[in-house]
């Protein structure tokens, strides 16, 4: 559990950054709160000939919360997302927080890192769906948004291109009921199945929502509920129903962790009960 | 105030705590290699070549060893043969030679000047592999031995039986997993060809002798010196492939060489356990009295028989009955060879597997026969006036004597503390507020103090502080403290006086080690003895000093003193000055210094016991088990510090929480490991393990051994998979079993819809 031999950088600001990924080439890695790089790399699994350390860049570290939505800078912890406060509209950010790992990954892993890595449990990469965010990269072209929905390919694998760096994420529209909430045998561990939800609703009555599932496809797979909520009241028996529908239209895998037919149930069970939630804030 | 029942702090905290504890890791030696194993990827195979070419000129890399460059066929023996059973051609070879049997066994080393660098080089050695077809449970693997236990008709007793009660009950793969992996340092002497190890623990002497006799040399060349262990569990210490490979490569290279196992090694290259399959049948009377006990089982052994040979099945089969009244039993056990990671003990070895199929068979024989599970255990176990109490059969060398012990007593003693502790109470209203919970108790029987013997010296240095040489290792268990503590009133000093040092082969050369929960019983009844003979020979030579009669004199706190003229005293610091060589104080011809060495043996073992109960909530949605309360109590005879017994229970249970619900070395049918990091073996973390209660007896003092003291190492562990299944399967108001551990969520959720798990 010793990593490949690799050199290292350390850049100061996002230009060197870009710089440095530039002229190291595309076995040159980013190396930002370690928490999935080093594992990795530890295990042999990824084997960067260079890494450009950016935990020093300065000016990536940020929540502005305005007009235009949330913006999260890239190096922000996500222990500084689950401490935030003042972030109406957006504080299922920081109530999802307590389920990424532990204390310790939280206050050293990144909100840029997570969102780069695309594990297909993660929770910032499900919410980044569920909201819509879009994700800001920095490269030597210049400076791109991708919207979220488009921006995860499948394991590990997104619209970033090796020479670009994600410098914020940012999330344009508030939504007050959503919820995430997940399934692992202990506490800390990658869920075995996430759900992420949003919900509208008028005076007990559903107006709309969507629902992104982690676990059960290579991305957040965001389920098509249709209308099946519009006009639903605001109810336990609803939300049974759409976990039902939700769990009704995946085909997940099966591994060590839990089998497909198994995974939809929890499927069925989580989204119901993020609903339950969401609609109780 | 004597030392022996203090929960004195512990002698190893001020160290370990303050990062300044010695493990294998920490030591560096001038110019020392680094080792790294190369392991087989396959599960079986013919290996048709192993390639160094490439390794060979690797950057950095001194020498890579292969069976081919071995002289023989150096195969690891058996420690502990036990039932007279021949295991010779299953033994596991220090490097593979013509077939490969598992997923991480050793093929070659590579060594070089940095450990990164010889895992670089490592990945070079090419392996040319012809796979075979691979047997991936009992049903297909080869059986290595086959024997029977038992006594009494058991066909009478199920020809007369009322009720009879079947299970089938498979217990998963799992191990230990200590928080620090394996480390070993070789060292050679090039003026003397000695060989210093540092790493070994548990059997070091035990290990010296192997190592000496597999290299071919005086085991006096070899000291293996006292380390700290960051746990051991029963994997650690045990004479692996590495433990020869390590030492072989000092001693021909003539430069120290350096292996530190790294966590995904651990997990395929220590000693796995617990894989068992059981079918047990149990014969009752109308009233609910035992008649007899048929055990039938495969044990899942991996690829090789290793130093444990065949002693988790011997275990399994001997501890069976437990702590009841069997009048007849049989059992019967095949070992079982699979292409899996080879077997060995693992804390609380048989009895972890064998209480939880025979405890869920009491609580299901309890539902037929329609009576109370607690009062059914009560009515078949063994009473006090009954003991001790023969079985007619033998297990690790020895009879089965079960000594002083009052079962029914601690089983009235646990359930009314778990009623005090609202236990009962709390699962009434759960279940009244519509939640899934369930209870379970299970009662167990342990085996502490297997002999046949330990020694100790104990010494006084002329500043009056006491050494003590003792066999054992220190694993984390915290036996410095204890030994110091039996030392301290053995001889009459302060506890804090006393420096115990294990598992140094050169400083106590007939230790037998640590394991089997012997280290307090017979470790402690060997350091008690020494103590003893210092005392007296303190006393006699400060009786020529104060000139008064030997019968005059006691010595406490560090002090001879005449009795009635407490001014009338010598220290034992002067005692000891006055017993070095040219001192005034000797006669001619007596040899010098203050000290004693003595033996301890024992004939059988003692057997503690206790109970657990465990109360459980099941998620119906996710099939999610929390465990909400837990209860050990166990009978010690005397514990010698409390809160260290009660340090052993707890951590015990936290390992049998895991066992019992979450870890599981996992195999797809290829023969791939499928929990080789911490994301896929789930060892639990403080968010799993309830508040521990402890109920801690010294009710039944054990008489073979002067402290009256019963071992503590294992009984946190042995019923926890059995309290747990018992509350799982009340909870889910099964009238079956739970079939099997561990008790994962995606199994409960099935066993709640109805579906077999
Ligand atoms: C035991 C454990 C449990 C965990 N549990 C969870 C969990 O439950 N949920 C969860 O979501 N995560 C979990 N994680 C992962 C953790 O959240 C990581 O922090 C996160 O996945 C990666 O962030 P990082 O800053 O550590 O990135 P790094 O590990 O440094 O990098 C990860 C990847 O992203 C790339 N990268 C990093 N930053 C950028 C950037 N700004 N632009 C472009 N590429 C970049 C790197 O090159 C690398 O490929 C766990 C980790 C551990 C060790």
């Amino acid at each position: 559990m010793k990593p490949a031999a690799f050199t290292y950088h350390r850049a100061h600001d996002v230009r060197e950054s870009i710089e440095l990924l530039t002229e190291l080439g595309e076995d040159a890695k980013i190396l930002a709160g370690g928490q999935s790089l080093a594992p990795m790399m530890n295990f042999r699994l990824a084997r960067p000939s260079a890494l450009v350390d950016i935990t020093r860049v300065t000016g990536l570290d940020y929540l502005r919360h305005g007009a235009d939505g949330l913006r999260i800078g890239a190096l922000t912890t996500h222990r500084t997302v689950e401490t935030a406060s003042e972030l109406a509209g957006f504080d299922v950010l920081p109530r999802s927080a307590h389920w990424v790992g532990h204390y310790p990954i939280r206050c050293r892993g990144t909100f840029g890192g997570s969102i780069a890595h695309a594990d297909p449990t993660s929770e910032w990469c499900l919410l980044a769906v569920l909201l819509e965010a879009n994700i800001v990269l920095a490269g030597p072209r210049g400076q791109r948004t991708v919207p979220a929905t488009e921006f995860f390919h499948g394991f590990f694998a997104t619209a970033a291109e090796p020479d670009e760096l994600i410098v914020e994420i940012h999330f344009p529209e508030p939504a007050r009921q959503a919820a995430l909430t997940e399934f692992a045998q202990r506490q800390g561990d990658f869920a075995i199945v996430a759900a992420a939800v949003r919900l509208s609703s008028v005076d007990g009555q559903c107006t709309g929502g969507r629902v992104v599932l982690g676990g059960v496809d290579p991305r957040p797979l965001v389920v098509d509920i249709s209308n099946a909520l519009d006009g639903a009241a605001v109810t336990e028996s609803t939300w049974d129903a759409v976990g039902e529908l939700v769990a009704g239209q995946l085909d997940p895998p099966t591994d060590a962790h839990g089998s497909g037919a198994y995974r939809k149930q929890l499927a069925a069970t989580l989204v119901a009960r993020a609903f339950a939630e969401a609609a109780a804030r | 105030m004597t030392a022996i029942g203090q929960s004195l702090p512990r002698k190893e905290d001020p160290r370990l705590l303050r990062g300044a504890g010695r493990f294998g890791d920490d030591l560096q030696r001038p110019g020392q290699l680094h080792a790294r194993i190369v392991r087989a990827p396959q599960a079986h195979g013919v290996l048709r070549s192993v390639d160094v070419s490439m390794a060979v000129a690797a950057p950095g890399v001194v020498r890579v060893l292969t069976a081919a460059d071995l002289p023989d066929d150096p195969r690891i023996p058996v420690r502990l043969t036990v039932q007279g059973i021949e295991l010779t051609e299953h033994l596991q070879p220090v490097l593979a030679r013509e077939t490969v049997r598992y997923v991480g066994e050793p093929v070659a080393v590579v060594l070089a000047e940095d450990p990164y660098l010889a895992e670089d080089a490592a990945e070079l050695v090419a392996l040319d592999i012809d796979q075979l077809p691979v047997a991936m449970d009992a049903d297909a693997g080869t059986v290595a031995a086959e024997f029977e236990l038992g006594f009494g008709d058991t066909d009478a007793a199920f020809a007369e039986a009322e009720h009879v009660v079947e299970l089938d009950f498979d217990v998963g793969r799992h191990s230990a997993v200590p928080l620090e992996p394996r480390t070993l340092l070789v060292e050679p002497d090039r003026a003397t060809g000695a060989l210093e190890v540092f790493g070994m623990t548990k059997v070091p002497v035990f290990n010296r002798g192997v190592l000496a006799s597999m290299l071919d040399i005086d085991e006096a060349r070899i000291r293996v010196h006292a380390m700290d262990a960051g746990g051991g569990f029963g994997v650690r210490g045990e004479f692996y492939p590495e433990d020869f490979l390590v030492a072989w490569l000092a001693l021909h290279t003539g430069r120290p060489v350096k292996w530190t196992e790294d966590r995904a090694e651990h997990l395929v290259a220590v000693n796995h356990s617990r894989q068992q399959q059981h079918r047990i049948s149990a014969a009752f009377a109308a009233d609910g009295r035992l008649l007899g006990l048929r055990a039938d089982v495969a044990h899942d052994n991996g690829a090789y028989c290793r130093t444990h040979g065949i002693i988790v099945p011997e275990l399994t089969l001997a501890m069976l009955p437990g702590p009841y009244r069997v009048p007849a039993y049989r059992g019967r056990i095949a070992v079982v060879l699979t292409n899996k990671t080879p077997c060995g003990t693992y804390r609380a070895p048989g009895r972890f597997e064998g209480t939880v199929v025979r405890e869920q068979l009491l609580d299901m024989a309890a539902d037929q026969l329609g009576v109370d599970p607690v009062q059914l255990r009560r009515r078949n176990l063994l009473e006090p006036a009954e003991l001790p109490h023969t079985r007619p059969m033998s297990t690790l060398g020895t009879d089965v004597v079960l000594d002083a012990a009052d079962y029914p007593g601690l089983l009235d003693a646990a359930v009314a503390e778990a009623k005090r502790l609202g236990y009962y109470a709390q699962v009434e209203q759960s279940r009244a507020a519509g939640k899934r919970v369930g209870l379970g108790v299970a009662m167990f029987l342990e085996k502490s103090g297997l002999g046949p013997q330990e020694t100790a010296d104990v010494s006084v240095g002329t500043s009056g502080a006491v050494r003590v040489h003792s066999g054992g290792t220190s694993l984390g268990q915290g036996i410095e403290t204890v030994l110091g503590q039996i030392t301290a009133d053995g001889l009459g000093v302060s506890a804090a006086d006393v420096t115990v040092i294990n598992g140094d082969t050169a400083l106590q050369p007939f230790g037998a080690g640590s394991w089997a929960s012997r280290s307090t019983v017979v470790g402690g009844g060997a350091v008690h003895e020494a103590a003893l003979a210092v005392r007296e020979r303190a006393i006699e030579v400060a009786a020529r000093i104060l000139e008064v009669a030997v019968a005059d004199l006691t010595l406490h706190d560090g002090v001879v003193e005449v009795r009635g003229a407490p001014g009338q005293r010598v220290s034992l610091a002067e005692v000891a000055r006055a017993c070095q060589p040219g001192s005034a104080w000797l006669y001619a011809g007596e040899p010098a210094g203050l000290a004693a060495r003595r033996r301890f043996e024992v004939a059988h073992m003692t057997y503690p016991y206790g109970a657990h109960l465990a109360v459980v909530e099941l998620d119906e949605q996710t099939g999610g088990v929390r465990v909400l309360r837990y209860l050990v109590a166990y009978e010690v005879g005397r514990a010698i510090n409390p809160e260290l017994v009660r340090g052993q229970l707890i951590g015990g249970v936290a390992q049998g929480v895991g066992g019992a619900l979450s870890e599981e070395f996992g195999y797809d049918e290829s023969g791939q490991p499928q929990a080789v990091t911490f994301m896929d073996y789930l060892m639990p973390t403080a968010a799993e393990i309830p508040e521990v209660d402890v109920l801690v007896t010294e009710n039944a003092p054990s008489a073979d051994n002067p402290l009256g003291a019963k071992g503590a190492g294992e009984g946190g562990l042995t019923a926890a998979g059995a309290a747990l299944a018992n509350a799982v399967r009340n909870a889910l108001g099964e009238a079956g079993s739970v079939a099997r551990l561990p008790m994962t969520p995606a199994r409960v959720r099935a066993m709640l819809a109805g579906e077999a798990g």
